[in-house]
């Protein structure tokens, strides 16, 4: 399908089941009858488990080891694996270092 | 048809003549038996840059390799694919040949993975295929593994376009370097005994093949090589530690690798000390890369180029972690 605001074609990507249509041109994300209902619903089912903001606090599931160098948001863990840059926020550098030397 | 190769048809440039000669080796390649005049398919540049030209044409994609590529070697790099084809995209024609001055390889094409979803990344297959190159006896007369000679040539560009403008964030990238061991910085032989390695592993370095749902390939062997197998775990490694893939992504290659018996890493326990100085030295290679292009369009560094940053500065605070000791073969003597 055509990106309503832009026309440039949308990407259908599956996440955890629901159906999400994402512009190529302008990233503007589409949602069917009920989808922003299916993503609150398992966004809640995700924050649910999620444990305490103090990063000290004992964890549920050991986290991979990480380096002492590294992001104190990133490999620990610490926040139940959210707050990385590839979470929610797709930046345009993030997608760059990814793919290219 | 003439080579549709997207770029300005007035000027007879040399990238020009390089794109149009590629375009007709793709297509000469693509359908060896059809005239140039009768071909209906267009040629669409794939990648165009200091250090490749690569043009695909259907089912063909021709590379012309970097001006100042060792002959030698490449034509080693390309055997060793030829050889490999479970784990490398095997090449269409066994040797490079020459042509506007670069030497030309010539591929099939494979889907890669989509950029605008790298959740779809595939994780597991990377491992495993890394795996099983990493347990590859490296071939006779390779040349050393790339890595760490890319990690200077980034710190090269950075010192150059620091030259022109100095930039706060480059301190403590040029620190953190300073702190590498010679061998991550290609100032001495790398250590251990040498394993077969990819040598530049991201995530626009896997295909399927055939596309579009054939098995994952590697792909660019230009870096391919001898040389210290952390290295090519060492980009998500980094990627995990700068907070730039989840830690599930992160367990879902490391558990995969040691899965598929990787020799990288010991077995079970932590990675880290195997890891620790090439994760290092592929996050400031990405940092000086990343302030290089900030320096060179004038604007600040993003979020996610500053998180690359910082992980520098906080390096030299922090020990290194040494490199365990070989592991014993079994059934060998020690």
């Amino acid at each position: 399908m055509q990106c309503p605001k832009c026309h440039a074609p949308m990407h259908t990507y599956n996440r955890n089941g629901v159906q999400i249509e994402q512009c190529s041109g302008c990233r503007g994300i589409f949602l069917d009858y009920g989808e922003l209902e299916a993503l609150t619903r398992l966004e809640s089912q995700w924050s649910q488990p999620a444990p305490p903001p103090p990063p000290a606090a004992p964890q549920a599931y050991p986290a991979p080891s990480a380096p002492a160098w590294g992001a104190p948001h990133g490999g620990h863990g610490g926040h139940g694996g959210h707050g990385h840059y590839g979470g929610h926020h797709r930046h345009k550098s993030f997608g760059h270092m990814l793919f290219s030397s | 048809m003439t080579a549709d190769t997207g770029t300005d048809a007035g000027a007879d440039t040399p990238a020009r003549s390089l794109l149009a000669a590629l375009a007709a080796e793709a297509r000469a390649a693509a359908h060896p038996r059809t005239p140039a005049t009768a071909c209906a398919c267009a040629s669409s540049p794939l990648a165009d840059r200091e250090d490749a030209t690569v043009v695909r044409h259907a089912g063909t994609v021709a590379k012309a390799h970097a001006a100042d590529t060792d002959p030698a070697a490449l034509a080693h790099r390309v055997a060793t694919a030829a050889r490999l084809p479970g784990v490398l995209l095997p090449p269409l024609a066994p040797a490079p040949a020459p042509l506007h001055g670069r030497l030309v390889t010539l591929w099939p094409y494979g889907r890669p993975v989509d950029p605008d979803d790298p959740d779809a990344a595939p994780w597991e297959a990377a491992a495993t295929l890394l795996a099983r190159l990493h347990r590859t006896p490296v071939p006779a007369g390779l040349p050393a593994m790339r890595g760490p000679a890319k990690a200077a040539r980034a710190l090269g560009r950075l010192r150059s376009a620091l030259r022109g403008t100095p930039h706060a964030a480059a301190r403590p990238v040029l620190a953190a370097w300073g702190t590498l061991p010679a061998w991550a910085r290609a100032a001495a032989p790398m250590p251990g005994p040498p394993a077969l390695c990819h040598g530049d592993l991201h995530l626009g370095q896997l295909v399927r093949h055939p596309a579009p749902d054939g098995p994952w390939k590697l792909i660019d062997v230009d870096d391919l090589g001898a040389g210290v197998p952390a290295w090519d775990l060492a980009r998500p490694a980094a990627w995990y530690a700068c907070g730039l893939i989840p830690p599930d992504e992160w367990t879902r290659f490391l558990a995969a690798y040691r899965q598929a018996g990787g020799p990288a890493v010991p077995a079970d326990g932590d990675p880290w000390p195997a890891l620790d100085t090439a994760a290092r030295a592929l996050t400031v290679q990405t940092a000086a890369l990343a302030v290089t292009k900030a320096l060179t369009a004038n604007r600040p560094l993003d979020e996610v180029e500053q998180a690359v940053v910082d992980a520098c500065a906080r390096m030299p605070s922090v020990p290194p972690q040494g490199p365990r000791p070989p592991r014993p073969v079994p059934g060998l003597p020690d």
